[in-house]
């Protein structure tokens, strides 16, 4: 999922400022999982925003919905339609996607992020989310594993690990695992070790992160 | 031969090499390099520049190499990945051979978080065995590594490093196969205070024949104090410092003394482990003693192939 | 002098702090008029929206008062209570107010005077931080 957090409250209020009709909307995906951006986060965000303006003496009027899913046109739109004009800011709740979604249907309204997206990760446990993919484009898990080098190795090696492997940590931290250890060890364990016998070819960049933005195009479902 | 190098012909007639390490200034001075360069003229087949060791800036590698070439002597280029991309690592080993450069290491560089610059990006687009194929790609192929051709020869002898010591400790051997196949023709080990640990390293080479494919120096760091053995012990990942060693060091009336006198007894051991074939002196920041301790460990003079 | 009477709740467990409550009405133990016990199942159940909501709708202070530490009917409810009420803390600081007006308490059925001290102790502490920020308490 994409795992994001709330910004600072200061960076929040300061940002609506001058907005007296809110709508806090939340997005039931990836930010509702990650505790971030869901109904219970949206409620507990707009009553924060009310709190400030009542200790300030002044007023808000805040709404409090969410969407099933805010990066999806349309899953936003049917609400929308019907709010967006009613109020001076959406604070969105999704991640960096679903505040753009909103952006592209509604132009007209002004959409602020409630939250940082941080990155694509996993539950380790309730309340411990790791990083555990840079979306590179070019998925090589089937060949180390189902352990991600370009997320969890600090020097992205194909080929490693390097010299600064140690007891099974990164030279970088005691605390950071060697994804080259993690990868060596599963592949013993699934008896395949030999395939890292091979030089991994350089990787192709293009069509990762580092290429400016993406777009996929499936012809079968366009219309 | 692939380069002609001195280090090359050394190697090639089987030898025992004798290689040192010059890390150049942080600064512009040349003066710096050219006295490193003299005290380990007579004493050093080819002399590894540094390519922003430990992620610290200074002068470019390729600039030291220039400068050692002018005052006779041969340099081996270090270059990591870590500060260039395809196009800079390449468009740089032109460079190099058409300054008359004839031996490269390839490595993948310490992590920019322990250097001076610990909020740069690091690069890392290829890796050092990536790196190691796109030179000999370019040597024996003329090709860059996109396939296209490249105009003359790059007759570059190529070196990469293994660190015995890392872990996990069986993966270090199949590692350096990888290596050697990748077309590295010289390897220069991490440093090595655990002699029966290198040993041990070194039996699985020979059991995988990786000792006839390429050239082992072993790598020897003169330690100068307790505080500096101590400080490898604890802080240097990549490094096996035995707990016997700084005690040794703790325990010495003349702490120099007892480091040259560990190094001379390291190098003795290390002459008598089949398929080492030379030695990789680091003495960092202690350039004055490695004559010395070639001289006593008799590999002097120099043998001129 | 300070004649400011705070309105607290107190969302109170079941198993233990309401049953102290009542412990101390029959063991005729006075404590300050000031609280609003909200009687639930278990701690656990307090979520920070609560805790928020309770502030917002006029109380000065809010406090949890669950079981003793390792004796929760529910397990771990009482814990999971105590990082509730801490976060909420952090949120109130967030917007500057005061993080003190939360707070988390741990008692057995059998404390009546506990249930008492606690209720005395913050009404004080609530008394001494004044009224709440968000000005809705008219006792003033």
């Amino acid at each position: 999922m994409i795992v994001a957090e709330r910004k600072p409250m200061e960076e929040i209020l300061s940002m609506i400022e001058d907005a007296n009709r809110i709508l806090v909307l939340g997005c039931r995906g990836c930010t509702t999982v990650c505790c971030a951006g869901g109904p219970k986060e949206v409620q507990e965000l707009a009553t924060l925003i009310r709190m400030n303006r009542k200790q300030k003496g002044t007023t808000v009027e805040t709404l409090e919905a969410s969407n099933e899913l805010q990066c999806e046109p349309q899953s936003v739109g049917p609400l929308l339609e019907k709010l967006a004009d009613q109020f001076d800011v959406i604070l969105s709740m999704a991640c960096g996607a679903g505040v753009q979604t909103i952006v592209k249907s509604f132009p007209d309204v002004r959409v602020l992020p409630a939250l940082n997206t941080n990155f694509i990760g996993m539950a380790e446990e309730h309340g411990v989310w790791t990083e555990v993919c840079v979306a590179c484009g070019d998925c090589l898990l089937g060949r180390t594993a189902g352990i991600c080098p370009m997320t969890r190795c600090a020097k992205q090696l194909l080929n490693g690990p390097c010299g600064g492997s140690m007891k099974g940590k990164c030279e970088i931290s005691k605390d950071v695992d060697c994804a080259w250890q993690l990868i060596i060890d599963r592949l013993t364990r699934l008896g395949r070790l030999e395939v890292l016998e091979e030089i991994y070819p350089v990787k192709d960049w293009s069509a990762g992160w580092h290429r400016g933005p993406q777009k996929i195009v499936r012809e079968d479902l366009t219309s | 031969m692939k380069s002609g190098s001195n280090l090359e012909r050394i190697l090639e007639s089987g030898q025992f090499a004798v290689t040192g390490e010059c890390g150049p200034p942080k600064g512009s001075s040349p003066k710096v390099v050219q006295k490193k360069g003299e005290l380990l003229k007579s004493c050093c087949d080819a002399l590894n520049v540094t390519d922003n060791q430990t992620a610290i800036v200074r002068m470019s590698s390729l600039s030291g190499c220039v400068i050692l070439q002018g005052i006779g002597l041969e340099p081996v280029l270090q270059m990591v990945v870590r500060d260039r991309n395809r196009l800079a690592l390449q468009s740089d080993i032109l460079g190099a051979v058409a300054l008359g450069v004839g031996n490269i290491l390839c490595l993948s560089g310490d992590h920019q978080k322990f250097g001076n610059h610990p909020t740069a990006k690091g690069v890392y687009d290829i890796d050092s065995m990536q790196f190691i194929r796109m030179v000999k790609t370019m040597r024996d192929e003329h090709k860059f590594i996109n396939g296209e051709e490249i105009s003359g020869d790059v007759p570059l002898y190529i070196g990469a490093a293994a660190n015995p010591f890392a872990d996990p400790f069986e993966f270090r051997v199949t590692r350096l196969a990888k290596k050697a196949n990748a077309g590295a023709d010289f390897i220069q080990t991490q440093g090595i205070f655990d002699v029966a640990r290198f040993a041990e390293w070194m039996k699985m080479v020979r059991d995988r024949g990786l000792h006839e494919k390429t050239h082992i120096l072993a790598g020897l760091i003169p330690i100068k104090s307790v505080g500096m053995a101590r400080y490898m012990r604890n802080n240097v990942s990549g490094l096996s410092v035995p707990k016997e060693l700084v005690d040794r060091m703790a325990d010495a009336k003349d702490a120099k003394e007892e480091g040259v006198k560990i190094c001379l007894e390291t190098i003795e051991e290390l002459k008598d482990i089949e398929g080492v074939h030379g030695i990789h002196i680091m003495a960092v920041a202690w350039e004055d003693i490695v004559p010395r301790i070639v001289e006593e460990a008799g590999l002097m003079p120099r043998p001129v192939v | 002098m300070n004649n400011f009477e705070p309105l607290i709740a107190v969302f109170s467990c079941h198993y233990c702090s309401y049953a102290a409550a009542d412990l101390a009405g029959s063991s005729r133990i006075q404590y300050p008029p000031n609280i609003r016990v909200i009687k639930i199942p278990c701690t656990g159940r307090v979520s920070v929206n609560h805790i928020l909501k309770a502030l917002e709708c006029g109380a000065d202070g809010v406090y949890v008062a669950g079981c003793l530490e390792g004796t929760c009917h529910f397990i771990s409810g009482n814990f999971k209570a105590k990082q509730r009420v801490q976060y909420a803390k952090n949120l109130l600081s967030e917007i500057n107010m005061e993080p003190e007006r939360v707070q988390m308490y741990f008692m057995s059925a059998a404390e009546g005077a506990k249930f008492a001290n606690v209720a005395k102790e913050m009404t004080e502490t609530i008394r001494e931080l004044g009224p709440s920020p968000l000005g809705q308490n008219k006792s003033e």
